[in-house]
C-alpha cells in the first residue's frame, strides 16, 4: 500500500504531492476543504435548528398555533408525526449533493494539470 | 386471554433468524469475514441492516406506549430517533468511515494516539451497550408475558440465548443479513395491522380520539393494576391503587385520571406552554438534544459504517437509513392515538408499553383476523428485540475481545460474546420495574454527552488533545451516568431535580463540549504531531486515493 502510494506520488506530482508531503500549500488546500464541509454541515444544522428546534418554543409562546387544526388534525401533531420526516430526508439529500460537489471541486483543483 | 398464534409466530421469527445466521456462517471463514463482513455488503442491504438494528424495543413498543400516555410532547422521541441519523450524516459519517476506525476506542487511538483514552472509551462503550441491552430483554419478557401468559423471565432468556448464540457463531456477516431481513419484517408487522386498525376505526363510525368528556371504556373492562398510582374518579374522589388491585369498569364509563399520565384531553393533545410548564419545555429540549446527538455515539451504530467501501458510500447509506427509519416512525403514532380509543385500560394498569401488541385484538376482536394480526405484531416485536440486541452484543463483544481480553481471534470473540450477553441478562432478570423507553432515552443522553463531542471535535477541530477528550468524557459523560444512576436506583425526586436527572442532556452535553474545548486549549502542547496527516485522511475525497 505504501509502495503503491509513493510510486504514484512520483508520477502524479503537483498538488497531490503538496497534499501527501504536507507542505504549506497542501495544508492550506485541505484546510479549505474542511472549512467548506464544516460550513455546509453547520448551515444545514441551522436550518433544522430553526425548522424543528423552533417548534417547542413557538408552541410555548403562541399557544394558539398549537390549537390550529388542518384537516381535523392539530397542527403540532401533523408537523411532528408526519411532516418532520420528509423534511429531515430533504435536508439530508441536500447535504449529500452539496458535500459531493465540494469534494468534486477539490478533486478538480488537485488534479488540474500543472502549467 | 392468551393468543395461541403468538408462540408459533415468535418461534418462526427466531428460527428464521437462526437460519439466516447459519447461512451467513457458511460464508464466514476468516476473522475479517467475521468482524466486518469483508466490506462486500451492498449499500441497500447495509442501509436496511442499519435500520433493522436501530429500531429497538423502544421504537417498536415504547414510542406508541409513550404517545398513548403523554401525547404530543413525546412525539419528539420518534422525530429525534430519526434526526439522529441526520446529525450523523452531517458531521460524522464520511470522515469516520475514512478514518478506518471500527469501534469508538479505535477512533480514540487513531485520532489522538492515547491508550489511556482508549481504555476510558472502552468503559463507556460497555456501559452504554449494557444500559441499552437491559430494556430490550425486559421488553421481550413483557411481550411474552402479556400475549402468551409465560412468566416474565422466559422472554428475556429466549432473546438473550438466541442472540448470544447467533452472534458468537455467525459474527457480523450473518448479522448483516439477519438485520436487513428484520427491518422489513418490523415495517410489515406495524404497517399491515395499522391499515386494518384504520379501517376498523372507519367502520366503527370514526369515534373521537379526544372526546370532550375525556376517554371512556368502549366495553366492560377489568383492569389489573401493575404500577402504584393515584386515580381521580369522575366524581372528584381520588383513590390510591397498588399493583395487583382489580378494578371493574362498565361500558361507556369514563376513564379515571391517572397520576403521571396525561389523561385530560388538553394535556395530551396540546404542547407545553411557557410559564405554566417551564420544566416540560426544558425536558423537551433536553430530549431533542439527547436523541439528535446521541445516535452518533451509540456503539452498535458506529460499527456498521465500517462495512461501507468508502466515505461517499457511507454518506449515501446514511441518507437511505434516514429515509427507511423515517418511514417506520410514521406508524407508532397511529397505535398510540388509536390506543386512546380501544385500550384506555392500559392507562389505568400502567402497562402502556403493551399497547402495540394488545391493540389489534382490542380493536378487531378475538376472531381470526385479530389473532393473526396480534401474532404478526408479536413477531415484529421479537424481531426488534433480536436485531437490536444482536447489534449491541456484536459491538460490546468486539470491544471486550480486543480491549479487555486482548485477543483478536474468533475464539476470543466468542468468549467475549458470552460475557457481553450474560451480564445484561442477569440485570434484566433482577430489575423489572424500569420503563423501556426511558432507559433507552438515558442511554442516548450518555452517548450524546460523551462520544458526540469526542467525534465532532475529533473530526473537525485540529486543536483537540487526548487530555481534553478524556476530561470532557469524564465530566460530561460522568454527569450523565450519575443522572442515570440516580434516576434508576435513587429515591424518587420531584420538581427541578427530577427533571434535571431524568432528562440530563440539556446540561450535560454543553458541559462536555465546554470542558473538552477548555482543557484542550490549556494542554495545547499535547496535540498529536500527525494531526495534519489524520485530517487529510479523514477529509480528502475518496476518489483521490491519497
Amino acid at each position: 500500500m505504501l509502495a503503491e502510494v509513493s510510486g504514484r506520488r512520483h508520477r502524479a506530482g503537483g498538488a497531490r504531492t503538496e497534499l501527501t508531503q504536507q507542505t504549506r500549500v497542501g495544508e492550506t488546500l485541505i484546510r479549505g476543504l474542511v472549512r467548506a464541509q464544516l460550513a455546509l454541515a453547520l448551515q444545514l444544522s441551522a436550518v433544522v435548528l430553526v425548522g424543528l428546534g423552533g417548534l417547542p418554543w413557538l408552541f410555548a409562546i403562541a399557544p394558539s398555533v398549537g390549537r390550529m387544526t388542518v384537516l381535523g388534525v392539530n397542527l403540532p401533531w401533523l408537523l411532528l408525526a408526519v411532516l418532520s420526516f420528509p423534511f429531515l430526508v430533504a435536508v439530508g439529500w441536500t447535504y449529500v449533493r452539496l458535500a459531493e460537489r465540494n469534494e468534486q471541486d477539490f478533486t478538480d483543483l488537485v488534479q488540474r494539470p500543472e502549467r | 386471554m392468551t393468543n395461541d398464534l403468538v408462540v408459533p409466530a415468535i418461534v418462526a421469527v427466531t428460527l428464521a433468524t437462526l437460519g439466516i445466521g447459519f447461512y451467513g456462517l457458511r460464508l464466514a471463514r476468516t476473522t475479517s469475514d467475521f468482524l466486518v463482513a469483508s466490506r462486500v455488503v451492498s449499500p441497500t442491504w447495509n442501509a436496511a441492516a442499519i435500520g433493522g438494528e436501530y429500531l429497538s424495543a423502544a421504537s417498536f413498543l415504547g414510542v406508541a406506549g409513550l404517545i398513548l400516555k403523554y401525547g404530543v410532547d413525546v412525539l419528539w422521541y420518534p422525530v429525534g430517533f430519526a434526526a439522529g441519523y441526520l446529525a450523523l450524516l452531517l458531521f460524522v459519517a464520511a470522515p469516520l468511515r475514512r478514518s478506518g476506525a471500527f469501534t469508538l476506542p479505535d477512533f480514540c487511538e487513531l485520532r489522538l494516539g492515547s491508550r489511556r483514552l482508549r481504555t476510558l472509551a472502552t468503559v463507556f462503550v460497555i456501559f452504554i451497550g449494557w444500559l441499552y441491552l437491559v430494556p430490550q430483554l425486559q421488553g421481550a419478557g413483557l411481550t411474552l408475558a402479556t400475549l402468551a401468559g409465560s412468566p416474565y423471565p422466559v422472554g428475556a432468556l429466549v432473546v438473550a440465548v438466541v442472540v448470544t448464540a447467533n452472534v458468537a457463531l455467525g459474527g457480523m456477516r450473518a448479522v448483516t443479513f439477519v438485520q436487513a431481513f428484520q427491518y422489513w419484517l418490523k415495517l410489515t408487522a406495524l404497517a399491515v395491522p395499522a391499515i386494518f386498525l384504520a379501517l376498523q376505526w372507519q367502520a366503527d363510525g370514526r369515534p373521537a380520539v379526544t372526546p370532550p368528556d375525556g376517554p371512556t371504556f368502549r366495553t366492560a373492562t377489568t383492569v389489573v393494576v401493575e404500577h402504584r398510582a393515584v386515580l381521580t374518579l369522575p366524581d372528584g374522589q381520588s383513590r390510591l391503587v397498588n399493583p395487583g388491585d382489580e378494578l371493574t369498569f362498565a361500558a361507556g364509563e369514563p376513564v379515571p385520571e391517572v397520576s403521571g399520565a396525561a389523561t385530560s384531553t388538553t394535556d395530551w393533545l396540546l404542547p407545553s406552554t411557557a410559564g405554566s410548564d417551564d420544566r416540560g419545555l426544558f425536558a423537551t429540549y433536553s430530549l431533542i438534544l439527547a436523541t439528535f446527538l446521541g445516535t452518533m455515539g451509540l456503539p452498535h451504530v458506529l460499527v456498521r459504517f465500517y462495512t461501507n467501501p468508502d466515505g461517499a458510500a457511507a454518506r449515501r447509506t446514511t441518507l437511505v437509513v434516514l429515509a427507511l427509519v423515517g418511514v417506520f416512525y410514521l406508524l407508532p403514532t397511529i397505535y398510540g392515538v388509536l390506543g386512546r380509543i380501544y385500550t384506555p385500560q392500559l392507562l389505568v394498569s400502567g402497562q402502556t408499553d403493551a399497547v402495540v401488541v394488545l391493540l389489534p385484538e382490542a380493536a378487531l376482536g378475538a376472531g381470526t383476523t385479530g389473532r393473526l394480526l396480534a401474532a404478526l405484531v408479536a413477531a415484529g416485536a421479537f424481531a426488534a428485540f433480536l436485531s437490536t440486541s444482536s447489534g449491541l452484543l456484536t459491538s460490546v463483544a468486539g470491544v471486550i475481545s480486543t480491549d479487555v481480553l486482548g485477543r483478536g481471534s474468533v475464539r476470543g470473540f466468542r468468549l467475549a460474546t458470552v460475557i457481553a450477553g450474560g451480564v445484561p441478562l442477569i440485570l434484566a432478570l433482577n430489575v423489572s420495574g424500569l420503563d423501556v423507553s426511558q432507559v433507552v432515552g438515558l442511554a442516548f443522553a450518555v452517548a450524546a454527552s460523551s462520544f458526540c463531542p469526542l467525534l465532532v471535535l475529533g473530526i473537525w477541530w485540529r486543536g483537540l488533545t487526548d487530555a481534553g477528550a478524556a476530561a470532557g468524557i469524564l465530566v460530561g459523560g460522568g454527569a450523565a451516568v450519575s443522572a442515570v444512576l440516580i434516576t434508576v436506583l435513587g429515591p424518587p425526586l420531584s420538581g427541578w431535580p427530577a427533571t434535571l436527572t431524568a432528562q440530563p442532556a440539556a446540561w450535560t452535553v454543553p458541559l462536555a463540549f465546554t470542558v473538552m474545548v477548555a482543557v484542550s486549549l490549556a494542554t495545547r502542547g499535547r496535540t498529536p504531531a500527525d494531526t495534519g496527516r489524520t485530517m487529510l485522511r479523514l477529509h480528502a475525497p475518496d476518489s483521490l486515493r491519497l
